[in-house]
């Protein structure tokens, strides 16, 4: 009945109403998304629909910028941009990338 | 705007009530206030429907969107506060009915 991410109203705890800087990766996240909205991609209501789609424990767990990331993957696979088997292997490479540059 | 639109069935003081509906798929219209009664504060113009745009899918012909207001009261079943408090949400057209 009421979707996950559909809270209005329910019990809460209270708003942080501090401001805080964004990671890198977070900025380029929030680019990506535009360009891709620019070239038309993507559209912001896909990317809502796709977030509400991540699941309860999913959408508890992820910060913002991971659910707005996961939910640009979902999308660009849905509209045929990009394949899954595609970004599992680059996302293999990074991260095989990313260990040695941590382990040098 | 699109030149594509529903015609607006709804102008500011006229009472309307949410459909208390429950659909699948990509929904705009708080679960909190499907049901409620209001009134149109305004017509806010005409926009693709985003439980369409949602899917990739054009959302035309355009649906007529409106400020509703609601008494606080009326939603809220527990609300202490005065009982002049309203909050107004933004709601498509295809999610109201005129009040009986």
């Amino acid at each position: 009945m009421r979707g996950y991410h559909d809270m209005g109203g329910l019990p809460a705890g209270p708003v942080e109403a501090t401001e805080h800087d964004y990671a890198p990766w977070e900025k380029r996240v929030d680019a990506l998304m535009m360009l891709l909205s620019a070239r038309g991609l993507l559209k912001v209501d896909e990317l809502r629909r796709n977030v509400e789609a991540l699941g309860p424990e999913a959408y508890d767990r992820m910060s913002y910028y991971e659910r707005w990331i996961a939910s640009v993957t979902a999308t660009l696979i849905q509209r045929g941009v990009l394949a899954s088997d595609e970004i599992g292997r680059r996302m293999v490479e990074v991260e095989a990338q990313h260990e040695a540059e941590q382990a040098s | 705007m699109s030149q594509d639109a529903v015609p607006a069935r709804f102008a500011p003081g006229d009472r309307v009530v949410v459909r208390e509906a429950h659909p699948p798929g990509h929904l705009r219209t708080p679960f909190y206030a499907r049901g409620a009664s209001g009134v149109i504060e305004r017509l806010c113009g005409a926009f693709a429907n985003p439980e369409e745009l949602a899917f990739n899918r054009p959302g035309l012909p355009a649906q007529p969107l409106y400020r509703v207001r609601f008494r606080q009261a009326e939603l809220w079943p527990d609300y202490a506060g005065p009982a002049r408090d309203t909050i107004e949400i933004e709601i498509y057209q295809h999610w109201l009915e005129a009040a009986p």
